[in-house]
């Protein structure tokens, strides 16, 4: 029969199914595929935060979407091209964000009275016309699977472990996809277990066939090669991105890692990744809790290590005494905030950009920190690296915030040289006979630093204001004010030492849209593809959240409009129009989950419309 | 993978190495009140570090909040003074980072029992290399005179001004739950016992805690006098020594037996018993440190002080280096170019 092949720029796809559908699995590997066939890519996993929710159940459903093309790809997809439903929950709640015309391949064995029962519907959606705007597939995946392994020995047990796999060889004959690194995948993974081997890449390759052979499934899609600068690529979410970052980072600084952290959602697999690094000479702490996370990571940087702490909002929340003491004993440490939906417990599994202001003000006191903030999951390594940089150069704790978004997504990274990648500087002090602890250099303001072992400078640091220079504890009014006046001023001059903020579109004009952190990747689709349309718009991502770059309040003055898309309340709006005395347009989402670009998008067309400046 | 904290440790060290107690006294008024117990554990701090044989820069002085904080400021070793509670947090990551220091932790029995609880518990636990010196005055006093953890039901405090209604803990009970391997405790007026006591803790590889009655004159004066003055201490307190009977009284001619695991005060004057049959200590042996431990708080028995317990693990610090020697030892050394590139990457050539 023949088949039609039809080239795409882009598309999305979602593997849904219950929270034990390996739904995650399926979506990794077709993520990993995409990456190896030269797509951009740009993943979604989206998972309850119940281990292993109630079966069936619309809470239970858990989700990994990719998004791949050839061009442009900084999201992970406002709307689903191809969607798999592996029963009828998952069906219900993504339905919405189905494209009209979209593919949904379901499997029936997840449409019997009872799922159609627990996600709530009165009958049948694949039978009584619901889905009559989409091309829908459906299919009994486990009956499908015993005639197609037949004459394989795996037990029905197996078979109906390797569901996933046959509709991720549905998906991979729908965009032709290679199946060898998903073969490759399974023989590592499962070495040595030759029926689990067996029986997952019969399942792969028995799903391509059904597609292959099924009169229904009539189109093939073809997204042609990104024109990626040549390199080796990996795909990496935010999180390994981080943990790499780290561990790169202490050897380019030449100094040991410390790792002092405490397990919590989503910023936990920073914590796994590291304790996985043994050989590389790296140290860490599982500690009692998050303040004894961070502690622990302030006596290392004490020591000389390069340390770190890494954390969700709740555990920041717990964290900022300590934080508060390494403002003030001046210490080089990284602590890192994968921002996850709050107050409180909040929402675990969900993003959010609710803890810029924390990590702004949250300390008691003038307690002023450089604050950085990811853009993307490849971004995590590089603004993992510049924590480092400003840690040493400055003595002083740095802020990371990525969020549960950036930490889990994944998109491809050009696997960078680590001997190209530029040294870090430790700054110590080896000669007694010029040492003081609070003496400062004075260009960057960084006090002097000589660690337990340094001979002849033995001395004390802490909690407690400290004498200008000689470090002693001193309450004298008039040095008090000085020391707040130079622990700030110290936190201002590293403006001086980041790139300016760069405009992208026009220099200067109506409309500019400013995002932060993983904002970055839906207002630059909204901008580009405003740019498509020659809608005057300019664009600027801002990386450096404290200090701003020195010239961004001369470029919000180039403009008469600023945007500024967060999924917040408008926490970088409040600080703008603080610092500026500039008017910002806020969009604000607080729904745990990332933009979509077209909320974007449609909301710049909105005020292009109207010229007026609205607050 | 050697780093530059290892290169600059390699330099040997120039100075003396033969220290007097003069050495450690740094050039700073010392600031507690005068006649306060703290000041009775600096002299012997002071007095012992000469006999440690370690280079001075070595040293390290860790501390909390209250009375006890300000410790590290009067040891010329380094110091850090951090926050409430969190002084075992700090220590904890310095000593794995850093196994070649002797890592001091000085404290108090609101800092460590109360707001420092958790992390005192699982110091005990983790058994890093740390000596504890818990100063305990049964009352906040920096915070001007309210019960602690370790006040005793009734205190007459600031905060209690109708009597405590909290129990108190029993440091040294707490300790051996925790699993800490040395327990020791001491008190401010013995001098010369109290440097034994800490230069065991220094000797003991793995977590040392010392609690030590300190005598606060403002705000508990006297709480422990029983214990501690010349006229009463030896009928109301017992000095445990490794393998020997547990004898006490100013004649000595008291001891304590077991009647099943229950201690009790014979009188070796009376003909009844003998030497022989009194409860002769091991601090190898937990069983009987968690019985002796328990004679704290009993008006009938006397205060057990010394070592309770010695026993040893492996310390912490030590089980890290080991994981990441055995981990090289078997796989190699990381090469960071390939962690980097991951199990699965692919090439994208220029076209």
């Amino acid at each position: 029969m023949t088949k039609i092949l039809e080239h795409l720029e882009e598309a999305t796809i979602r593997f849904a199914g219950d929270s034990g559908d390996g739904m995650q699995l399926a979506g990794t590997q077709f993520s990993e595929t995409s990456g190896f066939a030269g797509n951009e890519v740009n993943t979604f996993p989206d998972y309850p935060s119940e281990i292993r929710a109630p079966e069936g159940t619309l809470y239970g459903v858990s989700a990994f979407q990719v998004h791949f093309g050839t061009h442009n790809i900084h999201t992970s997809g406002d709307f689903i091209d191809v969607l798999i439903a592996m029963n009828a929950s998952s069906l219900k709640v993504n339905l919405a964000n189905l494209k009209k015309g979209g593919i949904i391949i379901a499997n029936t064995e997840g449409f019997d009275t009872r799922n159609l029962t627990l996600a709530k519907y009165k009958s049948n959606p694949l039978e009584d016309g619901t889905l009559k705007d989409y091309e829908v597939h459906t299919l009994d995946i486990t009956k499908e699977l015993k005639v197609a392994l037949k004459d394989v020995e795996v037990s029905s047990k197996l078979i109906d472990k390797t569901r996933n796999i046959f509709a991720l060889g549905i998906t991979y004959w729908l965009f032709h996809r290679p199946m060898e690194p998903t073969v490759n995948w399974i023989n590592k993974k499962f070495k040595g277990k030759d029926d689990v081997v067996l029986a997952n890449i019969h399942a792969l390759r028995a799903g391509w066939n059904y597609a292959e052979k099924d009169a229904h499934f009539q189109r093939q899609y073809v997204v042609d090669r990104s024109p990626l600068p040549p390199g080796r690529y990996r795909n990496i979410t935010g999180n390994e991105a981080t943990a790499l970052g780290l561990v790169v980072a202490a050897r380019k600084a030449n100094l040991p890692l410390f790792l002092g952290s405490y397990p919590i959602t989503p910023a936990t697999d920073i914590l796994h990744a590291i304790s996985g690094y043994k050989k590389y000479g790296v140290k860490h702490l599982q500690a009692e809790d998050e303040i004894a996370g961070i502690c622990s990571a302030i006596g290392a940087a004490f020591g000389g290590s390069l340390a770190a702490t890494t954390t969700s909002g709740p555990g920041l929340s717990l964290k900022t005494e300590a934080m508060g003491l390494a403002v003030m004993t001046e210490l080089p440490l990284i602590v890192v905030d994968v921002q996850r939906a709050g107050p409180s417990t909040g929402i675990p599994t969900k993003t959010e950009q609710g803890d810029l202001l924390m990590g702004m003000f949250s300390r008691h006191g003038e307690a002023p920190m450089p604050i950085l903030a990811a853009s993307g999951s490849a971004d995590c390594f590089d603004i993992t690296l510049e924590a480092a940089r400003i840690a040493l150069k400055y003595m002083t704790p740095v802020l990371i915030l990525s969020d549960g978004y950036i930490g889990q997504a994944s998109e491809p990274w050009k696997i960078p040289s680590v001997n190209s990648l530029p040294e870090i500087k430790a700054y110590f002090t080896t000669d007694p006979s010029n040492f003081a602890p609070y003496k400062r250099d004075e260009e960057t303001l960084r006090r002097q630093w000589a660690v337990p072992g340094f001979e002849g400078m033995e001395h004390r640091i802490g909690g407690l204001e400290k004498e200008d220079g000689s470090g002693n504890v001193s309450s004298d009014s008039l040095n008090h004010e000085k020391m707040v006046c130079l622990r700030q001023e110290k936190i201002e001059r590293i403006a001086n030492d980041i790139p300016e903020l760069v405009v992208e579109g026009a220099q200067d004009g109506d409309l500019l849209l400013l995002s932060w952190g993983s904002t970055f990747g839906a207002a630059k689709t909204a901008f580009e593809r405003l740019k498509a349309k020659d809608t005057p718009v300019s664009f600027a991502n801002l990386r450096y959240m404290n200090p701003f770059p020195k010239n961004l309040g001369e470029i919000l003055n180039r403009f008469q409009r600023v945007v500024i898309p967060e999924l917040n309340m408008g926490q970088l709006k409040l600080l703008i129009q603080a610092k500026y005395l500039k008017p910002v347009i806020g969009i604000s989402k607080i729904q745990g989950k990332p933009f979509k670009s077209v909320e974007i998008e449609e909301k710049l067309e909105g005020l292009l419309t109207q010229k007026e400046i609205i607050i | 993978m050697k780093t530059a904290i290892d290169e600059l440790l390699e330099k040997p060290h120039k100075g003396n190495l033969v220290y007097t107690a003069k050495d450690f006294k740094p050039n700073i008024d010392v600031r507690w009140c005068a006649g306060c117990g703290a000041i009775s554990v600096l002299s012997p701090s002071q007095r012992l570090m000469p006999d440690l044989g370690i280079p001075k820069e070595r040293i390290v002085y860790v501390s909390g909040i209250g009375c006890s904080g300000r410790f590290p400021y009067y040891m010329d070793t380094y110091g850090f003074h951090s926050i409430h509670g969190r002084a075992l947090g700090i220590a904890t990551g310095l000593k794995i980072a850093r196994p070649d220091l002797s890592v001091w932790v000085v404290t108090g029995d609101g800092d460590n029992m109360s707001i420092g609880g958790n992390h005192f518990i699982h110091a005990c636990r983790r058994n890093v290399d740390l000596n504890i010196m818990m100063f305990n005055n049964e009352v906040y006093s920096l915070t001007k005179g309210q019960y602690s953890p370790t006040s005793h039901r009734g205190q007459i405090t600031k905060s209690s001004p109708l009597g405590a209604l909290d129990d108190p803990f029993n440091p040294v009970s707490l300790a051996l739950g925790a699993g800490a391997t040395f327990v020791a405790r001491g008190h401010d007026k013995d001098r010369t016992q109290l440097q034994q006591l800490l230069k065991r803790a220094h000797d003991h590889k793995g977590v040392s805690f010392v609690e030590i009655y300190t005598n606060c004159r403002i705000f508990n004066d006297g709480a422990f006098d029983l214990y501690t003055n010349a006229e009463t201490r030896d009928d109301h307190t017992i000095f445990l020594e490794h393998g020997k009977p547990l004898i006490f009284g100013k004649t000595k001619n008291k001891g304590i037996i077991l009647d099943g695991y229950t201690p009790k005060v014979v009188n070796l004057d009376q003909g009844e018993h003998s030497i022989s049959d009194l409860l002769i200590h091991n601090e190898k042996d937990s069983t009987l440190a968690f019985i002796l431990a328990n004679m704290t708080y009993s008006e009938d028995l006397p205060r057990p002080m010394g070592v309770l317990q010695a026993i040893h693990r492996a310390p912490y610090e030590e089980r890290v280096v080991n994981q990441i020697q055995n981990e090289i030892k078997t796989k190699g050394e990381g090469d960071l170019q390939s962690l980097l590139a991951g199990d699965t990457n692919w090439l994208v050539i220029a076209v």
